[in-house]
């Protein structure tokens, strides 16, 4: 995939260290919104682009990623790029697998998800049970990144995060 | 391609997300059940986000040191180019569903437009505003249905609000001197290209919706032009509040 983030492998480990503020047990990394890091005279230039535009999380990831590299001794620069923009495609299967632990349904592809997401088809996988008989509670949920199911099996509800392609 | 002109246009565009965005977040806490105050929030939140990227950029075109905080903040109500549909009150929830499904399927069509100006930074902007924007418009137009489909007093009062908002439709589509310039530069775009295709599909889901779709020929107009209904006023003076009181304060 051509658009697969450039990140100098000095900064890969600091900036996988860095969670994201609001789904914790997912890295920046894995949630694709590093777009690119390097080195210019022991300085880390780091592109950072938003999952949403509204998203509230950017300035605190920019501190955080900021902070992170300072420790392991770098001055960085952060800049926030809007293109090209950011897709669910970008998500790393490591992290798919750590939000559905979590308890968050990782985004599908875009068929099924707008298919789940009209209600015409019970397909998002309960991440509490693993039964597919879900049902659309709502198309936004506790942020824009997500919607909210419902689980007819176990009766939980739960967090499917949308596909942005 | 002079910069003020530029910002004029992007006003346009920018102030009518402001305004909407503005207008949905009087509902957080206050939405008819908890998934439709986080739905209409998490859209509020979204077309903030997005009149931040514009304001961005008008003020890195400004040269005399403009931020985008004086741009959203420090404004005159005069100086507002956003559409008179945005700023009408929250009404009932038919009204919050109506303003929004008229604004959200205009927003769309508009998008998908821009993704082939020759601004490279409004291209960018809007191919990041329409992901979400398609979920804004799945959203208002699920109400509508419902509403439209629902019960006799859901019927009755989505027709009502129909009736009242139409009339503030039209001048989605009005452009100004200044913007006609940007549009025939290839920047702006022509938004007469949609919007007969606007009205049949607006038309196709009211019908859907078991509504009847308003035969009234009078459309009303000014917001574009900085002549706003008196709601305007409010808005701003809640908006504004913390920037007038404690001027130059930041978050």
């Amino acid at each position: 995939m051509n658009d697969a983030p450039d990140i100098h492998p000095e900064l890969f480990p600091i900036l996988k260290s860095v969670p994201d503020p609001e789904i914790p047990v997912l890295s920046i990394i894995d949630l694709g919104i590093v777009r690119k890091a390097e080195l210019k005279s022991d300085k880390a230039l780091v592109d950072i682009t938003p999952t949403y535009s509204g998203c509230p999380a950017m300035d605190v990831i920019g501190d955080d990623i900021e902070k992170a590299l300072k420790e392991n001794g770098y001055d960085s620069k952060i800049n926030l790029i809007l293109a090209p923009a950011w897709t669910t495609d970008w998500m790393t299967d490591e992290g798919k697998t750590a939000l559905k632990k979590y308890g968050i349904a990782p985004p599908t592809d875009s068929v099924s998800d707008k298919k789940a997401l009209l209600g015409e088809e019970r397909i998002i996988e309960c991440p509490h049970c693993g039964s597919r008989n879900t049902k659309l509670v709502s198309q936004f949920a506790s942020t824009a990144c997500k919607a909210m199911f419902k689980c007819d099996d176990c009766l939980e509800t739960f967090d499917y995060f949308k596909c942005l392609i | 391609m002079k910069s003020k002109e530029l910002s004029h246009y992007i006003f346009g565009i920018a102030d009518n997300a402001l305004i909407l965005g503005q207008r949905l977040s009087e509902l957080c806490g206050h939405g008819p059940t908890l998934e439709t105050d986080i739905a209409l929030t998490n859209i509020a939140l979204d077309l903030l986000g997005q009149t931040r990227t514009y304001y961005q950029y008008i003020a890195n075109l400004s040269t005399d040191g403009l931020t985008e905080d004086d741009v959203a903040f420090l404004r005159k109500e005069r100086e507002y180019r956003n559409v008179l549909l945005v700023e009408q009150p929250n009404t009932d929830f038919a009204y919050i569903i109506i303003r929004q499904y008229f604004f959200d399927v205009f927003h769309y069509m508009f998008l998908k437009e821009l993704q082939k100006s020759k601004d490279v930074s409004l291209v960018a902007i809007a191919n990041k505003s329409i992901k979400e924007v398609g979920y804004h418009f799945q959203f208002s137009g699920d109400w509508v249905k419902r509403l439209g489909d629902g019960t006799d007093e859901s019927h009755q009062k989505a027709q009502q609000a129909l009736n009242d908002l139409w009339v503030f439709t039209d001048e989605l589509f009005h452009t100004s001197e200044i913007d006609k310039s940007i549009i025939e530069s290839g920047i702006g775009v022509e938004t007469t290209s949609f919007k007969e295709n606007y009205y049949i599909q607006i038309s196709n889901l009211l019908k859907e919706a078991t509504l009847d779709v308003p035969e009234i020929q009078y459309f009303q107009e000014g917001g574009k032009q900085g002549i706003h209904s008196e709601h305007m006023g409010y808005i701003l003076a809640e908006m504004q509040h913390m920037q007038r009181t404690y001027p130059n304060m930041k978050w």
